[in-house]
């Protein structure tokens, strides 16, 4: 299934300066498979060295928190978007 | 901005202010109260120019800390898209956040440097609930540099 991801300002520019990618996928793990393999530059940002989420990352799949759903295993339908948003986060 | 003569190419200009109404000051300082003894956090809707904020902010929005701790903050994931949302219909954006330092000064941790490179563009306002009186300072975090930014109660 193709999804829309949209990407934050701060991790344009490893993919190309887009605002948005669009890349195949049946769960939210498959498309970040997808994206980092296209745009290697976002592996760090987006994974954690397991290939789990990377922690201070929050993924939407049409504004739902996917953590609130089945997190990477969330299955995409046609046209769904995901939005990823870096947490606001410190000390 | 290409525009502008007196800017050097690439370079973003800190605003020279932050501006807060009286009651957005109530807002922001009277949350870190209410999340006592925990760390409380919010956003700021507002303007930018050229990816830059101007200073004015049009909503303190508080959110909920996911981490529900004395020592660490991270705003609701939640929150924090509906706080985009909201930005968004009205033209706007997310100009920075606040959170609430209870027992140290109002200067950004380390972590609050470090976790600043996501959003580099925003104000980071830190309220320190130490002493009797609240204190409320804002920055920008340029390059891991902290540069404080001065605010005007309106």
């Amino acid at each position: 299934m193709p999804a829309e991801v949209r990407l934050p300002t701060v991790l344009r520019a490893q993919a190309d300066g887009q605002a948005t990618v669009a890349v195949e996928g049946a769960t939210i793990g498959e498309v970040f498979s997808a994206l980092v393999t296209q745009y290697p530059g976002l592996r760090g940002n987006l994974l954690d060295d397991q290939g789990g989420l990377h922690k201070f990352v929050n993924v939407y799949k049409n504004d739902e928190d996917i953590r609130y759903l089945e997190g990477l295993d969330t299955k995409i339908d046609d046209g769904d978007d995901i939005s990823i948003l870096p947490a606001v986060a410190g000390g | 901005m290409a525009s502008d003569p007196g800017r050097a190419p690439g370079v973003k200009v800190a605003p020279a202010f932050m501006r807060l109404t009286e009651s957005e000051w109530q807002v922001v300082v009277g949350s870190c109260y209410d999340g006592y003894p925990e760390e409380a956090c919010g956003l700021f809707i507002g303007t930018m120019n050229d990816g830059a904020p101007t200073g004015f902010v049009s909503e303190a929005r508080p959110c909920r800390n996911e981490a529900a701790s004395s020592l660490v903050y991270r705003i609701d994931g939640r929150d924090q898209l509906a706080a985009m949302r909201a930005a968004e219909q009205r033209g706007e954006e997310i100009v920075g956040c606040w959170h609430s330092h209870t027992h140290t000064e109002a200067f950004p941790s380390p972590t609050d440097v470090s976790q600043a490179a996501w959003y580099p563009d925003w104000l980071y306002v830190i309220v320190s609930l130490k002493d009797d009186a609240p204190v409320l300072r804002a920055y920008r975090v340029i390059d891991g540099d902290v540069h404080e930014v001065p605010v005007a109660l309106m």
